[in-house]
């Protein structure tokens, strides 16, 4: 990691330090909650971003990986197997600590798989379904894999609307906490919300520098230059179809992680997250940042997110998300977020502050 | 035995016979041009060699293994690397970054050590620096390493795409026009460069339009017209052939 990078990794991690402290400053402990999932959501926008950015791929589809992520786990913590309890299988994974035994809400015994069983379902799963998607879409090109990803996000929102053990159009609830640690469990509950942002920060941190070793590596430079023109990458040595399957993938991964996360926060998951409209929402988000700036997708997948949990853009809110990927596609193809434009406001503010010492001065004189 | 032999290799698009059985071989060490009238079908014979697009019929060896039908970046892992016309670097990285490209099979960190950074990977980037930086020298564009692509004249773009295929440490460099869009002096400058390069061993197919380029560097000439393969030979053979002379000047009694 450069400098730069590792400077700006550093004021992340300061700032996610610090955040907890500001809100009960400002007596807005609450925004917490939301600061929260909208860290998870940017986790998905910045695998997103790897793709669409660095690779120059297009994906429409990336809230059906998410959607993955959430069921696997939900379906599979919220399954009750306690009826077979006493044959050999059931009993070995128990043992095995896959299988987890607790008291529903009616002081029933349930039994069910444990989530970090379902954490690895939940990366193998998404890993399994991009590689048999990414195979045959990818090799389309611009808008014709922009519908074939959207057209594989529309298939799986009606899966998960249609079928009963996804819940259908009701989703699934009571999904039980995730216990990582014997302080730390992923819920909902106000008393665990400070160490939930930390742990979502701690998340968010491990992405990102996974993701910035990986711009900066040799797999990197050739996803870059994937992006400049296929054909001289091609020419170059670089196996084109396998590493836009790989960061598809990846991206898949992201996305799956964000959503199994979310599912425990929230302790369940509906089908809207399937939906088209949160796959643009990614898409809005990657290009509002500047499409291969994984910082600038990082602060609008935050801000954006967090903006619109709390109801700022009320019901009007994919409007505004759709609103926003088109006038950013016509006002600023590079996304908002530019070092030319953030360069030139360091220089005007210079300009500004000697203005004002020599103003200083003279009245001083 | 030839480094590279073209057998009976045509390609058509429709009812235009781009390339038209033409057949040939490259000696190993040298610098052997294609060169004929615009629409001749040059490029397109390029295209084929390097496998950027499909074959019609006819076969392509490359040290008596065929190469038709494997995909450009299997081809060029061979050893066969090429450049374009049409520059195609990436705009938005370095010049450095886009030389570092061509290190990319000769080296072979994949996504996870990339991913985690790992200690093994830092020896390979800094030896893939390290030759990209010497074979920017080689171009005499080390100075403007850090520059960004884009804002480079076209000249220098071209010297930086030459870096790039020159990393790769190729055995048969394919050159597509390298003095397009060059002024006399940087076309001078080429030809030394290209001559250089023949020192090294590398074995160079070059198409071109200017001639006085292709007269003063190349070993064997290949000629093609309408597709078709006219004339095969030296430089000053090719020069006093009257079918080239024809193709060239329109007839005598024209």
């Amino acid at each position: 990691m450069n400098k730069e990078n590792l400077k700006a990794v550093s004021v992340l991690f300061t700032i996610i330090l610090l955040t907890p402290l500001i809100t009960s400053l400002l007596d807005v402990n609450f925004y917490l909650t939301q600061l929260t999932m909208s860290i998870y959501y940017a986790i998905v926008s910045i695998g997103l971003c790897m793709l669409m950015g660095y690779a120059g791929q297009i994906s429409m589809g990336q809230a059906a990986f998410f959607s993955i992520g959430g069921y696997t786990t939900a379906v599979l913590t919220t399954i009750n197997l306690i009826e077979y309890k006493g044959s050999f299988l059931i009993n070995l994974l128990m043992k095995l600590r896959v299988l987890v035994l607790d008291k529903n809400v009616y002081d029933n015994d349930v039994l069910f798989f444990s989530p970090w069983v379902t954490f690895f379902f939940a990366i193998v799963f998404a890993l399994i379904i991009s590689f048999v998607i990414g195979i045959p879409v990818l090799k389309l090109k611009g808008h014709y894999l922009a519908m074939a990803t959207m057209g594989f996000g529309i298939i799986i929102y009606k899966i998960v609307k249609g079928t009963k053990i996804l819940g259908q159009a009701d989703g699934i609830s009571a999904v039980p906490l995730f216990k990582i640690l014997p302080f730390l469990s992923i819920d909902g509950d106000i008393s665990n919300r400070i160490e939930n942002f930390y742990f979502a920060g701690f998340i968010l941190l491990l992405g990102l520098i996974i993701l910035i070793n990986l711009i900066n590596s040799r797999v990197g430079r050739a996803l870059r230059s994937l992006h400049g023109s296929e054909e001289a990458s091609n020419s170059m040595g670089i196996n084109t179809s396998k590493y836009k399957l790989y960061v598809f993938m990846l991206g898949a991964v992201f996305a799956s992680i964000g959503g199994f996360f979310l599912t425990h926060y929230n302790g369940g998951i509906g089908p809207s997250e399937a939906g088209v409209m949160k796959s643009v929402r990614y898409v809005a988000i990657v290009a509002v940042g500047g499409m291969a700036n994984i910082w600038g997708t990082l602060i609008f997948g935050i801000l954006l997110n967090f903006l619109s949990l709390r109801g700022v853009f009320g019901s009007l809110d994919d409007a505004v998300f759709g609103a926003i990927l088109i006038l950013v596609m016509i006002f600023a193809p590079d996304g908002l977020i530019k070092k030319r434009f953030l360069d030139a406001l360091i220089v005007k503010c210079k300009i500004i502050i000697k203005k004002i010492q020599l103003k200083l001065n003279k009245e001083g004189n | 035995m030839p480094l590279i032999e073209v057998k009976n290799l045509s390609r058509y698009f429709g009812g235009l016979h781009a390339v038209d059985n033409v057949s040939f071989n490259v000696e190993k060490g040298i610098i052997k041009a294609i060169i004929g009238p615009n629409g001749a079908g040059k490029t397109t014979l390029f295209n084929l060699i390097s496998g950027t697009i499909n074959v019609t019929s006819g076969k392509v060896f490359y040290k008596d293994h065929i190469i038709t039908g494997l995909k450009p970046y299997q081809i060029a892992k061979k050893g066969i690397v090429r450049t374009f016309q049409n520059l195609k670097l990436n705009q938005h990285m370095s010049v450095l970054e886009n030389v570092m490209i061509g290190r990319h099979i000769r080296s072979k960190a994949g996504f996870i050590s990339g991913m985690l950074n790992l200690p093994n990977t830092w020896n390979e980037e800094k030896k893939i620096r390290e030759y990209s930086m010497k074979m920017l020298d080689v171009v005499s564009m080390a100075d403007k390493k850090d520059i960004t692509v884009a804002n480079l004249p076209f000249g220098q773009q071209r010297a930086v795409e030459l870096a790039r295929a020159l990393a790769c440490e190729p055995e048969v460099l394919l050159l597509d026009e390298p003095a397009s869009g060059l002024n006399i002096y940087e076309t001078k400058e080429l030809s030394e460069l290209i001559k250089k390069l023949k020192t090294w061993g590398l074995t160079i197919l070059i198409v071109e339009h200017d001639m006085s380029l292709v007269m003063d560097i190349s070993d064997d000439v290949v000629v093609l017209n309408y597709g078709e393969k006219i004339a095969e030979g030296q430089p000053d053979k090719i020069q006093k052939n009257k079918k080239v002379i024809k193709i060239y000047l329109g007839d005598d009694d024209a």
